[in-house]
């Protein structure tokens, strides 16, 4: 009985805690947790402002970006003060209308360098594969919440079924990136909830992060036509120039970084246009080649922050529900930072797959501020009924 | 809420286990921050250099070459800027397509285009593709560059040359050094399409002219388009020539030659300067340093009048009668005759079974050595020559510079024969037959002379046995430095004569042209003295002149040196297939003599207003 013991005594100390803060309404925490998501955020605008500051055009990216930003900064408002119980309620209704809303992104669509992932609205194009992550989540974590799921079927198989028409439709755009990242929440969310066979959830959770390292000896072993052949087949968008040209000019980018960087404005290969896709899947090549080793390293400490203050959110979170909204949220993220940076720098292959917080796009800046909000609603909520 | 506690042990049971995501999380970020050390801090440098590389491309620099002057400061090649069109191969995405693009929009041959683009050599280095772009053509192709990566069209500077055909033999032109010499050592430091002297004062003096490329390192980006320029290699332009020649002097010699074939060489005999070297047919040098198309080469090596040959040097004639000059100097200094013997012509030489004419029919009658000179008598010098003998007469016409180079700083210098039994046994395996002595003294036969060498064999009389080198550049000015370095003059020889045999000569040569065979040579500004010569160059009975195909008929020599007391200039003219000497070349020589003592007349002779590039000169006679 003791660790239990133990256990609740934590939790009547944290319960003492967020007493004190709640108090205050707007405490030290959401400070310091903002605080992050903007300094990540700022430093996304200053790469995109780096590469596309010569655009010459009336509304650049940078420029759009801020919009992006203000309006994400709604979504976090509202996510964030709205009850998160409440929103959870939607989530199988949100399903179902994300999942329409993949199905006509295949017929109606915008393509897009051979993938058809956006739907048009007016001057700007709408990607819900962005936000059938987050609604995913919401998801399962209803579906786990809702009731006690024991037993093989009600844990794995019913809601494995419940994700596959959303990964079939995202992998049929296709979007390697995004159904991965389904297939990292669904896992993830397993694992958390857990399982009889806990070896097989840590298996699972470890296969998925060193899958980039996995990755590298397996695809190293390779022959280049082979691994064309592979990647033309998963993701045949991914690099339509071929023989891993972005892949080659990511790896010099940030090499030539070094230590110190070659300063805003100095990275050649950005500003020159080796780089493609600078604003967006790249940026952090952008950023380690104009910031270095040591830019790189505060970069990875910001995210590390970031995903440790959410991990506290989870810790002292007060139900099964925002825990597990919390925890898919936090795989979400970890996910995106850590196959973005990899595949940037050489590791894993070429998947497109955006870098949160930082990478240009309407889409995923809304829907990762929007779960940000979320995250930071589950710190904010209480159980309700005591 | 009945199922709230269950709930409530798995929410315990999910916090418990976040320690999995803590260890995991930092486990995989180190390995991010540990992928990006071996990155960014290991082989940070190696792809520094690799977005080097990647942005930056070499752009060779062409020199400017040293621009050439006459002997007063007259500018005979210079450089004009020009449009030069470059492919950067590194950046050519698919050469195919440019090939097509590049020769729609130029009407470029494709596949000259193409050997251009795929020839041998460095991929780093951005190939020429084509020189001296119209304004029309470089700014089409501005104005296409976003659509030609990888071509870029740069600002060069073209050899130029001013006087058109003047002069084109002696400065030659340039040319894209060839793939057999970027082979041999002295062009090592050149790349393909870089520009070399290809003929002329240009080939020889290459290396000077030349200068040394510079390299601009340009920024580009992923197109290949320039963006700026990052370091710049000036290039070292190529020194300065100042010629011996005087282009008022030059031109006046190729005008007198006209259409006619032949050659005229003027020299100071003081100095060995070159005053004037007239080809003709010639070329336009400046059509020649272009890129000809394999035709329009073809139809310039075909040519019947072989323009591209340098006559003054090149070209190898009997020297006919003009041999007397020599042949009576080494019949006096090898006691043949004594100036006063004489010798009964009566219009023939009888050798065995063969009777050998005088040009006159009914000869000369008796003559000594002067009247034999004067008159140009076959018969005395067949009668010489006979008691002379070969070797002695080959070992005379070698100390005059024949059978070998003059020495003259050009290409391809030609020797002409002076035969003997011993070059006969080597070049023909056969022995000499007493018979061809006796041709050869009169210059004929086998005997073949450049009027190049006769110039300066003319020269050596002039200055009393002193053979000076011909000289073509007298001073290379360096152009970083602007230093200028003066080229002495350089006596190659002097005649061992007895000294009272060439004055005796001279005044002979004098009465060639007072009353002599050469007449027409006689000027009221300047006292000449020449020497005729009719160089047969068939052994056919010669007809009525006019009757004979011009192909047939004889050289026209002239040599000749003025003043007579003083001489400044040494002359030699040679008119292909124009008949007689006296008639078709001697007047020739009188007017280019005429025009040199008109150009120099302020100044009194022996000092000429060349101070442009003299000052300083060490004094270069005696």
């Amino acid at each position: 009985m003791m660790p239990l013991c133990g256990r609740e005594r934590r939790r009547t100390r944290n319960e003492m805690i967020d007493r004190v803060i709640n108090s205050r309404g707007f405490d030290n925490f959401d400070f310091r947790f903002i605080g992050l998501i903007f300094v990540i955020l700022g430093v996304g605008v200053l790469s995109i402002y780096s590469v596309t500051h010569d655009q010459g055009v009336a509304f650049p990216f940078y420029a759009k970006q801020v919009v992006w930003i203000i309006l994400g900064t709604v979504a976090f408002l509202v996510m964030w003060l709205s009850d998160y119980h409440r929103i959870a309620r939607l989530a199988y209704p949100a399903y179902a209308i994300i999942l329409i809303l993949l199905a006509v992104v295949l017929f109606e669509g915008k393509s897009s360098r051979g993938a058809q992932r956006w739907i048009p609205m007016g001057p700007f194009a709408f990607q819900p594969s962005e936000f059938a992550k987050l609604v995913l989540i919401l998801t399962l974590a209803h579906y786990y919440s809702k009731a006690p799921r024991v037993g093989w079927l009600q844990r794995v198989v019913l809601p494995g079924l419940l994700v596959l028409p959303g990964l079939l439709l995202i992998l049929k755009q296709p979007d390697l990136g995004s159904g991965l990242s389904f297939l990292a929440v669904y896992a993830a969310m397993l694992l958390m909830v857990g399982m009889r066979s806990k070896a097989l959830g840590v298996f699972l959770l470890f296969s998925l992060m060193l899958f980039p390292f996995a990755w590298e000896v397996m695809w190293g072993s390779l022959h280049d036509y082979q691994r064309q052949r592979i990647m033309a087949f998963v993701d045949p968008a991914y690099d339509p120039g071929g023989k891993g040209y972005h892949a080659l000019q990511s790896r010099i980018a940030i090499g030539a970084g070094e230590l110190t960087g070659k300063g805003l404005y100095g990275g050649t290969q950005s500003q020159l246009k080796f780089l493609p896709e600078g604003h967006t899947d790249f940026v952090f090549s952008v950023f380690a080649e104009e910031w270095g080793f040591l830019g790189v390293l505060a970069l990875l400490i910001l995210f590390v922050a970031l995903i440790w203050l959410s991990l506290e959110i989870v810790a002292r979170a007060k139900d099964q529900l925002g825990a597990l909204l919390a925890v898919g949220i936090i795989c979400m993220l970890c996910f995106c930072v850590v196959v973005n940076i990899g595949m940037t720098a050489g590791m894993f292959p070429i998947v497109g797959i955006p870098l949160p917080l930082m990478s240009y796009g309407g889409s995923a800046t809304i829907m990762t501020m929007a779960s940000l909000g979320l995250l930071l609603n589950v710190k904010r909520r209480r159980l309700s009924f005591f | 809420m009945a199922t709230a506690g269950l709930h409530d042990s798995e929410l315990g049971e999910l916090q418990r286990r976040l320690i999995i995501l803590r260890v995991g999380l930092l486990l995989v970020v180190a390995l991010l921050g540990l992928r990006l050390w071996h990155l960014q801090i290991r082989e940070g440098p190696y792809y520094r250099d690799l977005s080097e590389n990647n942005r930056t491309r070499s752009v060779i620099m062409e020199p400017a070459r040293g621009l050439i002057y006459d002997r007063n400061g007259v500018l005979l090649a210079n450089n004009v800027p020009s449009f030069t069109l470059y492919v950067s191969l590194e950046d050519v995405k698919d050469r195919d397509l440019l090939i097509d693009q590049l020769s729609n929009l130029l009407g470029l041959d494709t596949a000259l285009v193409r050997k251009k683009l795929t020839a041998r050599g460095s991929k780093q280095l951005p190939r020429k593709v084509k020189d001296r772009l119209t304004l029309r053509e470089a700014t089409l192709v501005e104005s296409h560059r976003l659509d030609l990566p990888g071509v870029m069209v740069q600002v060069e500077s073209q050899r130029n040359y001013p006087g058109g055909v003047t002069a084109s033999h002696l400065l030659g032109y340039v040319g894209e050094v060839s793939p057999e010499q970027l082979e041999k050592p002295e062009f090592a430091d050149l790349h393909q399409g870089s520009i070399v002297g290809q003929y002329g004062v240009e080939k020889f003096f290459d290396r000077l002219v030349r200068g040394q490329a510079g390299q601009k390192s340009i920024e580009v980006d992923a197109l290949g388009h320039e963006k700026r320029t990052v370091v710049v290699e000036q290039p070292h332009a190529g020194d300065n020539l100042y010629l011996t020649i005087d282009a008022r002097l030059q031109k006046v010699a190729e005008n007198l030659l006209g259409e006619e074939s032949g050659a005229i060489v003027a020299l100071d005999p003081r100095t060995g300067d070159v005053l004037a070297m007239a080809s003709r047919p010639g070329f336009d040098p400046n059509i020649l340093s272009r890129e000809l198309t394999p035709k329009q080469w073809a139809e310039i090596v075909q040519n019947e009048g072989r323009p591209l040959n340098n006559r003054a040097t090149q070209g190898q004639y009997p020297p006919g009668s003009v041999f007397k000059v020599m042949m009576a100097a080494a019949a006096l200094q090898s006691n043949t005759v004594t100036p006063s013997t004489s010798i009964h012509c009566n219009g023939g030489y009888q050798f065995g079974r063969r009777l050998y004419h005088d040009w006159k029919a009914g000869g000369h009658g008796s003559v000594d050595l002067r009247r034999a000179l004067v008159q140009s008598c076959d018969v005395y010098f067949y009668t010489v020559g006979q008691r002379m003998g070969i070797e002695t007469m080959a070992s005379f016409a070698h100390q005059f510079g024949l059978g070998e180079e003059t020495g003259i700083e050009l290409p391809s210098e030609r020797i002409g024969i002076v035969p003997s039994s011993a070059w006969k046994q080597k070049a023909k395996n056969e022995a000499w037959l007493p018979g061809e002595t006796i041709s050869a003294s009169i210059g004929q036969g086998y005997v073949n002379v450049t009027p190049l060498q006769m110039a300066s064999l003319i020269g050596t009389v002039a200055n009393d046995g002193v053979t000076f080198r011909p000289r073509l550049v007298q001073a290379v000015m360096d152009r970083t430095t602007g230093e200028v370095q003066h080229r002495p003059a350089v006596p190659k020889r002097t005649l061992n004569l007895r000294p009272e045999i060439l004055p005796l000569i001279k005044e002979a040569l004098a009465g060639v042209v007072k009353e002599g065979t050469a007449t027409r040579a006689k000027s009221a500004l300047v006292t000449i003295a020449g020497k005729t010569g009719t160089a047969q160059t068939t052994a056919l009975r010669p007809g009525p002149e006019k009757d004979i195909p011009k192909k047939f008929r004889d050289h026209a020599w002239f040599v000749a040196f003025a003043p007579v007391e003083a001489p400044t200039i040494a002359v030699a003219v040679l008119g292909e297939h124009m008949g007689h000497g006296g008639s078709a070349s001697a007047p020739l020589a009188k007017e280019l003599i005429e025009t040199y003592v008109k150009l120099n007349l302020p100044a009194p002779s022996g000092v000429k207003d060349d101070a442009v590039v003299r000052k300083g000169t060490p004094e270069d006679k005696e």
